[in-house]
């Protein structure tokens, strides 16, 4: 191989490639057959984490960086002045087989700017997913479903790929008609229809052939980018759960916006990250599809925007004091998901407890229950309780003053001392 | 009352299941079970040495399994941490476990029961971190070599998951603290010991065991694993905790830190 070449390829592809956050390489059944390479399991490993602290689990790469789009919010968009490369099918295959050889990465995730036209960027990115399985390489492969590329191509794409996915980044259509004039919604919404359809004709068919080839195992995902329009965490919560519900989503990613250019449309360059937007927006979306919340118990009309002192479960408590203090001995599951400071492996624990004694204030600190949050929302078997009626007001100040969190220095109304 | 005891057993996992047959069998009151490689006489009790017994050892491991599958896996596990004591306490665990009709190893409430599965979890933790961490270099003879320094002793653990993945590949991962490690020959794994003259971790200098397309590769990884991160999203306190800096002279991608 042509070292110094493919170097300089990969810094520049790698770095386009890094805004994508889905770095999933979990949910997929492919074993290793035939002594061939590879297998991916439903457990997904991450091999590193960055010094941002994400996730390094596939090589995440773009075909190519040319692209004939013009979105603001892209660092590759056409009329940004950077640096151009693309990579060749080969090269691509030899890059992820070795890399995986050595069990830095899962697999790959393949994205790309869009040249000449969707269909035939698309028709690439599937050549590669293509050699690879020809190698008899059985990791993870993801591939980025490109906007407006045909149904057949989609067809094709689900038969190589583990997931597959179409990025939506801006959550409101008005957002999207100012940022990216080029592309429309359905040139987003039309891929991710398709592959939903043959999901579903996929399992259904394989209940009467077994043989049936397998269609994008790990499911299909979708990201959006919070902090350049100035939409509401109501707006980013609803569309995601649209996108939950209408394309049977695995995932919805939420990337707060990295300031890439200068353009009147967007946060200037510079500014801060939303890291804590982004945060409670994923505490949400586990609420969601976790704990049995609802999108419209935690946002509405009269609460259109997450709290940034204190998280989303907690704020929901709050707003709903009648429904506790909860009785940790008998509650059923649902109810003791919804406490403060419960996550679901202390429910799944108190449950398998308490069917041989009552738990007390100790049994439930050596669980592993987060109490200074807890405790103002449930009784146990203890003559100790909080026993005063306290105002949301009062209890959300006790726990913000008995706990520390990461983010405190970004909203605190206290002053430093040292800085 | 039945006698007090130290039982002896030989450090392997067989050996400590013996014990606990023995102990059982001889209704010893067990005082500790202690490796020969450590072991510590009490004021008080006398020591009986235990011969490790294969079929002893397969009944104890099948009369538990099948109370239940969650608490074996949970006995080898937390047997792997090597720590301190553990013995005991397992001892305890199944003593626990035994004469109980119902799901006795998920009683959360009780500090035994909940002391090993919270062992057994760490030792999952770093199995499953040794699946991640590991990096293997090419050598010139073909074989995919990793060492690794984990804490707990799981390459037993991982060894499955590595014939599972690599099937087309020699591969040989060696455990530096433990000096031994496991090979795989294209056919089946085997435990190997060895004493390693040299340990092969990222040092700048390039040694003559590997091929310079290996040095190549680990270059490309570390550019891309500088490449791939965010400078504005920066973190450090969120990477040391996802990759503790203990790992970091095994991980090429950290050859300038480390």
């Amino acid at each position: 191989m042509n070292f110094e070449r493919i170097r300089e390829k990969l810094n520049i592809l790698a770095d386009a490639a890094k805004y994508d956050v889905s770095c999933a390489s979990s949910g997929s059944n492919r074993t290793n057959k035939n002594k061939g390479l590879g297998n991916s399991t439903g457990m997904g490993i991450c091999h590193s984490y960055t010094e941002d602290g994400r996730c390094i689990s596939l090589l995440k790469i773009l075909l190519t960086n040319y692209c004939i789009y013009d979105c603001a919010y892209c660092v590759t968009r056409k009329s940004n002045d950077i640096k151009r490369a693309a990579f060749k099918i080969q090269e691509v295959v030899d890059l992820t087989i070795n890399f995986y050889r050595r069990n830095y990465i899962e697999g790959l995730f393949l994205s790309s700017g869009i040249f000449k036209n969707p269909d035939y960027t698309m028709e690439r990115l599937i050549a590669v997913a293509k050699k690879l399985r020809e190698e008899n390489f059985n990791g993870y492969i993801h591939l980025k479903s490109i906007p407006g590329a045909s149904d057949e191509l989609m067809y094709e794409a689900g038969l190589y790929a583990d997931r597959l996915s179409v990025n939506i980044e801006i959550p409101t259509v008005s957002g999207l008609k100012l940022l990216a004039p080029d592309k429309k919604h359905e040139d987003f919404t039309k891929p991710m229809l398709k592959v939903k359809n043959e999901l579903i004709r996929y399992k259904n068919e394989r209940k009467i052939i077994k043989s049936t080839p397998k269609y994008a195992p790990a499911g299909q995902s979708t990201q959006m980018i919070v902090g350049a329009t100035n939409e509401t965490d109501k707006d980013v919560m609803y569309s995601a759960t649209y996108y939950y519900k209408k394309y049977q989503m695995k995932r919805v990613y939420y990337s707060g916006y990295v300031p890439v250019a200068n353009d009147s449309r967007l946060p200037s360059l510079g500014s801060q990250v939303p890291m804590l937007r982004e945060n409670r927006l994923y505490q949400t979306d586990w609420l969601l599809r976790f704990y049995g919340f609802a999108v419209n118990e935690i946002l509405n009309d009269q609460h259109p925007n997450l709290d940034v002192d204190v998280d989303p479960k907690l704020s929901w408590a709050l707003r709903n004091l009648h429904l506790f203090p909860v009785d940790i001995n008998k509650a059923d599951k649902r109810i003791l998901a919804r406490i403060p400071g419960l996550g679901l492996k202390s429910v799944h624990k108190i449950l398998n407890a308490r069917r041989f004694r009552k738990l007390n204030w100790d049994h439930l600190k050596k669980i592993g229950v987060a109490l200074n949050r807890a405790k103002y929302f449930m009784v146990c078997d203890s003559r100790q309780w909080e026993r005063q009626d306290l105002e949301a007001e009062k209890i959300k100040g006790l726990i913000l003053q008995n706990s520390h969190g990461k983010f405190r220095n970004q909203y605190s109304q206290q002053l430093q001392l040292f800085n | 009352m039945n006698p007090s005891k130290i039982l002896i057993y030989d450090g392997s996992f067989n050996g400590f299941l013996t014990s606990v047959f023995v102990a059982f069998e001889e209704k010893i009151n067990v005082v500790d079970i202690q490796p020969n490689h450590q072991q510590q006489s009490g004021l008080f009790s006398e020591t009986e040495t235990v011969f490790t017994n294969v079929s002893k050892a397969k009944r104890v491991w099948n009369g538990v399994r099948n109370k239940s599958h969650s608490a074996i896996s949970n006995i080898y596990f937390a047997f792997l941490s090597e720590t301190d004591g553990v013995e005991l306490l397992l001892f305890r665990y199944v003593q626990k476990l035994m004469p109980t009709k119902g799901q006795k190893q998920s009683d959360f409430s009780d500090e035994t029961i909940l002391r090993i599965s919270q062992l057994a979890r760490s030792v999952g933790r770093e199995k499953h971190r040794m699946e991640a961490f590991v990096r293997f270099q090419l050598t010139k003879d073909g074989i995919y070599f990793a060492n690794i320094e984990p804490d707990f002793n799981v390459l037993p653990l991982v060894s499955k998951h590595f014939r599972n993945r690599y099937a087309d590949q020699q591969w040989l991962i060696y455990d530096v603290k433990r000096k031994y490690g496991i090979y795989y020959d294209l056919d089946h794994v085997e435990l190997v010991s060895l004493n390693l003259k040299e340990i092969h971790f990222n040092k700048i200098k390039k040694s003559d065991a590997f091929l310079t397309e290996e040095y190549d590769y680990q270059t490309l990884w570390n550019d891309y694993f500088k490449s791939t991160g965010i400078k504005s999203r920066i973190n450090r306190k969120l990477h040391t905790q996802h990759v503790p800096k203990r790992y970091w002279k095994y991980l090429s991608e950290k050859k300038e830190t480390a």
